[in-house]
């Protein structure tokens, strides 16, 4: 199920480059990962949290993969396999070309100086005790690279984020404001000078204009240090402004990836719909009286049969719960698969093959694009 | 107690475009919090000088702190120079009382040094790497904790038999649970932070986050607890002279002397109370300061 | 709640299994040939062989533990070198004088430290509070057993008014704590004992009210007009899991530590026995001794760990 889809590649020859252009800068695939719940008198193991369940996708040299789903679906978790912070049930990681651990393949500290995360909570990312040029040192210094020229290159970075060195660099976190403390976790992930960086929801817990600044500044650098991003956010309309493709998030599957402009424009799952939905508009005549989605998500430890969203979905029929669709490319662009049994024409299911329609109102669509 | 830069017209100017070099690090603003706390200063100052007449007693003694006499013996305060009179052989008790504090002061801090080196390194890994390593550990150490810490020492020092080095043994393994935990727990709430998951990021060695970036944020809680525990020691280390065990005689020791001199209440009580007088000054200004360094350190205040 | 209460006591089991590990290796610590450290310093061959048999001291030490785990469980802690009378009754019957003097302590302490504390919470940085912090402070700085010698100094020596040491007149048989002829022996011992605990729960109830005060929501209950009375009563029930945690504690330590207090009163308690025991080098009693402490120490934990259950409504409801 790779949807390993020939992307443009908009990146120029970069030296690092080893697959060549056309060779996805990532690719996962089968990845598992459960969380043993414990419990009882003797902590045993009871249960198992299907966090991240089977997940397989790719990501082209320069692009921004774009990653949304509820709080809870598995996101960070995903983000934390891929730079094997947590160990992996299953699965496997391919990073330009080189297949990540095992005896041959890459080694977890190359991976890491390729691949880098800036994480969601600003503060806790920052060593209280240290200043921050030295926290964006540390990195280079762990790679060998000398005390004076690191003390350098993190002068420079934090320049390039927007925090004057002279100004910023002795200062301790607690001295800084929400956004320039991101924006020092972020000089510190390019200090290694990485080829891809993962954005675990880096910009949601900041002000609606710092966020701007933040999304205009990772567009920046974006080109200028020829990254490649994998963004991770529950904000759909952040996603919608970064992304060049988009993948969805249920329960710890994927259950939709495409291009930016077909996902937002013509979900193919149902639960794309309704995250689309649950949108606020800006125009007060057309107003959301009834969350297009109700109740909260089902417990990744007792997932619901066949596909996980049956629980939820207004279209569920008898063949959604026993039996889970698989992630198919159905008409339309090749580059845009659903997993759901009414994207698949030949499933038997009463909708297969039509859209599923807006459910809170209708001709949704044209009063939401562009947002 | 945060600093106000002023423009110049006068209004506050917000700490962002604010243009005050070099802020302070945190070693340093406790340094700066300290300085206004007079009462910690003056205790300071205190101990400070009863450890420099301890170091230099044989320069201030007036007497030879060993030298008795028959004819001397428990004279009162102020008798023919004997300054704080003698006592039951005849001893000078001002300069005991000098010496005594080179045993009473060693007795009471090595236990707490020893004690946090090994405890806290203990806490440090059983934090950092959790798991079973963690659950070893600290199982360990909660079995300690089922003793009472008076008698734990006692008892240790009490099978080993008296004498300094199996005072100090028992001493530091008493103090070793109880800052194995304060270390570990500040550790797991250190380990959980996203600095940490970053440093890993960065492919950065166990070793090194915990040397570079754990240490640095434990040692603070540490230090506070540690520096609580000297008063403890202090008093339970002359405890331990007072039973008997740790010192031995005739070294000049506070809980020592307390010891031989409880005989003589009925004959000269003002002396007899000296030493213990003593012991409660010292345990008082480490309990003081160690008040003191807690709020200087405590980064809300 | 149950679930949780089950899982204290099972966790309690590997604890004391612990204590009685480190109590087993006492004997192992002490300087010489084992065998000799249970035996009197006159015993002969033929004793030395019976014990060696007996106690299995020839074999490994894990069989050795665990025989002597055995005989503990049966209540037979060996026999005491000095009185050779049987280890465990002579601690027994010490512990309940011991118990007489913490119960007092805490007779004394508790409430006192408790009102103190509540009082300094209320009126923190002003008259009172400096008042009751000063006291904490002292409390924990004294050594309690100089305490003791100036109380017996003053009230004893100087005022003649208290007696000095022992169990009443006629020591600790006939001990009646209802007639003044006894009580009076009581008074000093308690009042020094009485000096820690004052100290540590004052200091932990300041602290403690102190910082459920600071919280929101007494805020919103003092914007609604509640009485000061109301707000107290509001105050310590939040704070009395915490509270009880550290009283539980200091009981423990009351009971388990009295060994300085008892050696200057010689009052014939535990402490006094573990003194006693050291002195002599009476190792089979200062083992049973603390055996028998540590597992006083434990089981008053849990009962602490329960009793805080049962009130903390967090707890209660998981």
């Amino acid at each position: 199920m790779r949807s390993d889809i020939a992307f443009s590649p908009t990146a120029p020859a970069d030296p690092r480059d080893r697959g060549g252009s056309a060779q996805p800068m990532l690719i996962v695939e089968h990845l598992q990962k459960y969380f043993p719940i414990r419990g009882g008198v003797l902590s045993r193991k009871v249960a198992v949290a299907r966090a991240v369940d089977d997940v397989s996708f790719s990501v082209s040299k320069g692009e921004t993969l774009g990653i949304v789903g509820e709080s809870g679906c598995g996101k960070s978790t995903l983000a934390r396999l891929i730079m094997c912070l947590l160990p992996l049930d299953r699965g496997s990681i391919v990073f330009d070309g080189d297949p990540v651990g095992g005896q041959r393949g890459l080694s977890l500290r190359e991976l890491r100086r390729n691949l880098q995360i800036v994480f969601q909570d600003s503060d806790s990312s920052l060593n209280p005790r240290l200043p921050i040029q030295a926290s964006v040192a540390y990195g280079p210094r762990v790679h060998g690279m000398r005390g004076a020229a690191a003390h350098k290159l993190a002068r420079d970075l934090l320049q390039r984020v927007g925090l004057a060195p002279d100004l910023f660099g002795a200062r301790y976190p607690h001295e800084l404001s929400g956004g320039q403390k991101q924006r020092v976790n972020i000089a510190r992930a390019l200090a290694l000078n990485p080829r891809a960086l993962i954005l675990d929801e880096a910009v949601s817990a900041l002000d609606k204009s710092v966020e701007a600044q933040v999304l205009n500044l990772l567009r920046e650098l974006k080109s200028q240090f020829n990254l490649t991003y994998i963004f991770i956010s529950h904000d759909l309309n952040v996603v919608q402004y970064i992304s060049d493709r988009v993948l969805v998030m249920y329960l710890g599957q994927v259950v939709e990836i495409g291009d930016v402009e077909a996902i937002f424009a013509r979900p193919k799952h149902p639960y794309t719909r309704a995250l689309l939905d649950s949108r606020l508009g800006l125009d007060p005549d057309h107003r959301v009286d009834t969350a297009p989605l109700a109740g909260d998500p089902p417990n990744p430890i007792n997932p619901p049969p066949g596909c996980r969203f049956s629980s939820r979905c207004p279209f569920a029929e008898p063949l959604c719960t026993a039996q889970a669709p698989g992630l198919l490319g159905g008409h339309g662009s090749a580059a845009h698969f659903a997993a759901c049994h009414m994207a698949d024409p030949g499933s038997g299911h009463s909708h297969a093959g039509e859209a599923p329609p807006s459910l809170a109102q209708p001709a949704a669509d044209g009063t939401r694009a562009g947002s | 107690m945060t600093e106000t830069t002023l423009d110049a017209a006068g209004r506050p100017l917000a700490a962002e475009t604010s243009t005050r070099a070099a802020p302070a690090g945190y070693w340093r603003g406790v340094a700066r919090r300290l300085r206004y706390d007079y009462v910690t200063l003056l205790f300071i100052a205190l101990i400070a000088a009863i450890a420099l007449a301890a170091i230099f007693a044989p320069l201030i003694a007036p007497f030879d702190p060993y030298k008795s006499s028959m004819i001397y013996r428990l004279k009162p305060i102020g008798y023919r120079g004997f300054l704080l009179g003698t006592d039951e052989l005849g001893r000078d008790m001002l300069s005991r009382l000098t010496y005594g504090g080179r045993s009473s002061l060693m007795m009471g801090l090595t236990p707490v040094i020893l004690a946090t080196a090994i405890g806290g390194s203990l806490g440090l890994v059983a934090g950092y790497l959790g798991g079973w390593v963690n659950a070893l550990i600290m199982r360990t150490m909660d079995v300690f904790y089922a003793f009472p810490s008076v008698l734990l020492a006692v008892a240790i020092s009490g099978t080993l038999g008296g004498g300094v080095v199996n005072g100090l043994i028992a001493l530091t393994l008493v103090f070793i649970p109880p800052l194995c935990r304060v270390a570990e727990g500040a550790t797991t709430q250190i380990r959980d932070r996203d600095f940490v998951e970053a440093a890993r990021a960065s492919g950065a060695s166990a070793t090194s986050i915990i040397f570079y970036h754990v240490l640095r944020n434990v040692s603070a809680p540490v230090l506070i607890y540690a520096s609580s525990l000297i008063s403890v020691s202090i008093l339970l280390a002359a405890g331990l002279s007072f039973l008997g065990l740790g010192v031995e005689p005739p070294t000049a020791d506070w809980g020592l002397m307390l010891s031989t001199l409880r005989q003589s209440i009925y004959v000269q009580p003002l002396i007899c109370a000296l030493p213990g007088l003593a012991i409660f000054i010292v345990s008082l200004s480490f309990n003081l300061v160690s008040d003191g360094l807690r709020q200087a350190m405590d980064v809300r205040s | 709640m149950w679930y949780y209460a089950a899982r204290r006591v099972l966790l309690a089991i590997p604890i004391a299994l612990g204590v009685t590990v480190i109590c087993f290796c006492l004997v192992y610590l002490a300087p010489g040939d084992p065998v000799q450290t249970l035996l009197p310093p006159d015993a002969t061959q033929a004793d030395v062989a019976y014990l060696k048999k007996v106690y299995g001291f020839d074999k490994p030490i894990p069989v050795q533990y665990a025989k002597w785990l055995g005989r503990a469980v049966t209540g037979d802690l060996g026999t005491s070198i000095q009185t050779n009378q049987p280890v465990l009754r002579e601690v027994l019957r010490a512990l309940s004088h011991t118990l007489v003097l913490s119960i007092g302590a805490v007779l004394v302490a508790y409430p006192l430290a408790l009102a103190l504390g509540t009082l300094a919470a209320f009126t923190i940085g002003r008259p009172p509070d400096r008042l009751a912090t000063a006291i904490s402070v002292f409390g924990v700085s004294i050594p309690n057993y100089w305490l003791g010698i100036v109380l017996i100094i003053v009230f004893a020596v100087k005022l003649g008014a208290l007696p000095v040491a022992g169990m009443g007149p006629n020591g600790s048989d006939s001990f009646d704590i209802t007639r003044w002829a006894q009580f009076r022996y009581v008074i000093l011992p308690v009042v020094t004992t009485a000096c820690v605990p004052l100290g540590i729960i004052m200091r932990t109830t300041r602290s403690a009210v102190a910082e459920v005060l600071s919280q929101e929501f007494i805020q919103t209950l003092r914007a609604k007009g509640l009485r000061r009375g109301a707000v107290l009563r509001h105050a310590v029930r939040n704070a009395l899991p915490q509270m009880l945690a550290v009283m539980g504690l200091q009981f423990g330590y009351l009971v388990g530590g009295s060994i300085l207090t008892e050696t200057i009163f010689t009052w014939p308690g535990t402490g006094l026995l573990l003194s006693k025991s050291i002195l002599t080098r009476d190792i089979p009693m200062l083992q049973g001794a603390m055996l028998v402490l540590a597992l006083c120490f434990v089981g008053i934990n849990l009962a602490v760990d329960l009793l805080q259950t049962a009130v903390d409504p967090r707890i209660k409801r998981a």
